[in-house]
């Protein structure tokens, strides 16, 4: 993918004001692409926090620790290769989730009792 | 389904407020000028910590230079989550910086102005970050899901950054003449380039009727401008300073205050390079990325290592 990137500020240069060269071309590697998740607390659960680049988990983990939890976010880190993780495709979001959608007796609210029954 | 029907569905998502997400269908354009924006976005943070690592070791106390320390690291962490949701977009990180060396991609002129003195530190967090909050608070309902997460997580940061830097002017300027006076000046040399931060005004920016309709943005460089004259113009009364333009008046009319013109000149200038520190800018990050080669590959030299010395164990 090639695309040419000319604009400045938040994106509001027009293109062709904005000058510099088009001609780089990507070399190199990047280290594999890990996902963070972070446990806020105790008693919590692990939650996506975002993701980074690193050679090995070990770093992933030290990296993690520098940009996600500089102001005491977290207790504890996960982190997985991306490439492991395996998505829902949204085209089939239909399909996956519809057939819960007309099923509203699994809802507390569709049973009707009498006010004395309290709390339950 | 044609493109059309998926142009509409795209667009009735994005009117009811639904985010897009990295695996949703987007329309080339709508994922070129987010990722445009938001690699920009993070070659800004990266390039921003060059003007303030200039004073980490002159901090006049322990105290500014932790609380500096602390900023700059900030600064590369936000570099990060941009890069990373920029990279959902299907660039990668090793393009993009590539993309910045070859001067091919843009970064905020702003760090294209030398810090000359102590208090231009000072002046960087109250009027460089107090006016890339503006956008960013907006940017936080910004529709691409993975760039509005990075901003609420940035912008809790954020606050900090302004807040440091007005209270270290508000000590300069209850100081001694030397004191008010560096003060002063660095206000005077940073408040037009803060200005000019907001971009060119709205009759000449091509990309905002459209970034506007996909809410990728929700208000115009001229509005954001004008919050920002209005949030400093009262802000700068507490220093007992003044800023540099005989044109700030109240309009009461408006109710909004009125300023002077940029020098758009100087505006087009400094984006297309001749600013007082492009080169130097540009030619720090190269060489940081140049002499850490031999630590990039080294890291995964012994991450092999260790995957081998794993699998035969």
């Amino acid at each position: 993918m090639n695309i040419a990137i000319r604009k400045f500020y938040y994106g509001d240069i027009p293109e062709e004001k904005g000058g510099g060269k088009t001609d780089a071309k990507a070399s190199g590697h990047d280290w594999p692409l890990w996902e963070v998740f972070i446990r806020s607390k105790q008693g919590l659960d692990h939650k996506h926090a975002g993701s980074l680049h690193a050679a090995d988990a070990q770093m992933a983990i030290e990296n993690a620790r520098d940009v996600y939890t500089r102001r005491m976010e977290g207790v504890s880190i996960w982190v997985v290769e991306s490439k492991y993780i395996t998505a829902s495709n949204p085209d089939e979001a239909g399909e996956l989730y519809e057939p819960a959608m007309d099923k509203i007796y699994r809802h507390p609210t569709f049973y009707e009792l009498p006010d004395e029954v309290n709390h339950m | 389904m044609s493109v059309q029907d998926f142009e509409k569905i795209f667009q009735d998502k994005i009117d009811n407020e639904t985010k897009i997400e990295p695996k949703d269908w987007m329309p080339d354009a709508y994922r070129k000028t987010n990722l445009r924006q938001i690699s920009q976005h993070a070659h800004s943070e990266i390039v921003g910590m060059l003007p303030e690592g200039n004073w980490i070791s002159r901090a006049p106390s322990l105290k500014r230079k932790a609380i500096l320390l602390a900023k700059v690291q900030d600064e590369a962490g936000h570099g990060l989550y941009l890069y990373s949701a920029a990279e959902t977009l299907g660039m990668s990180r090793q393009e993009m910086i590539n993309d910045l060396h070859s001067g091919k991609a843009k970064y905020s002129s702003i760090f294209n102005y030398p810090t000359l003195t102590w208090a231009d530190i000072g002046a960087v967090g109250w009027l460089v970050d107090g006016a890339a909050i503006m956008n960013q608070v907006m940017l936080t309902r910004t529709s691409y899901g993975p760039y509005a997460r990075a901003m609420v997580r940035i912008c809790k940061e954020e606050s900090f950054h302004q807040r440091q830097g007005f209270e270290s002017l508000l000590v300069l300027s209850r100081g001694s003449k030397e004191q008010r006076d560096m003060c002063q000046d660095a206000i005077n040399r940073w408040w037009w380039p803060a200005l000019m931060m907001f971009g060119p005004r709205d009759t000449e920016s091509t990309n905002s009727d459209q970034s506007m309709k996909w809410k990728i943005k929700r208000k115009s460089n001229d509005e954001l401008r004008q919050q920002f004259v209005d949030m400093i113009a009262e802000q700068i009364k507490i220093l007992g300073m003044k800023l540099p333009d005989d044109k700030l008046k109240w309009n009461e009319e408006r109710r909004h205050y009125d300023f002077g013109e940029i020098n758009w000149d100087e505006f087009w200038q400094v984006v297309k390079g001749n600013g007082p520190c492009n080169k130097q800018r540009l030619d720090a990050r190269r060489k940081a990325w140049e002499e850490g080669e031999w630590v990039r590959e080294a890291a995964v030299a012994y991450a092999e290592k260790k995957k081998l010395k794993v699998a035969a164990a």
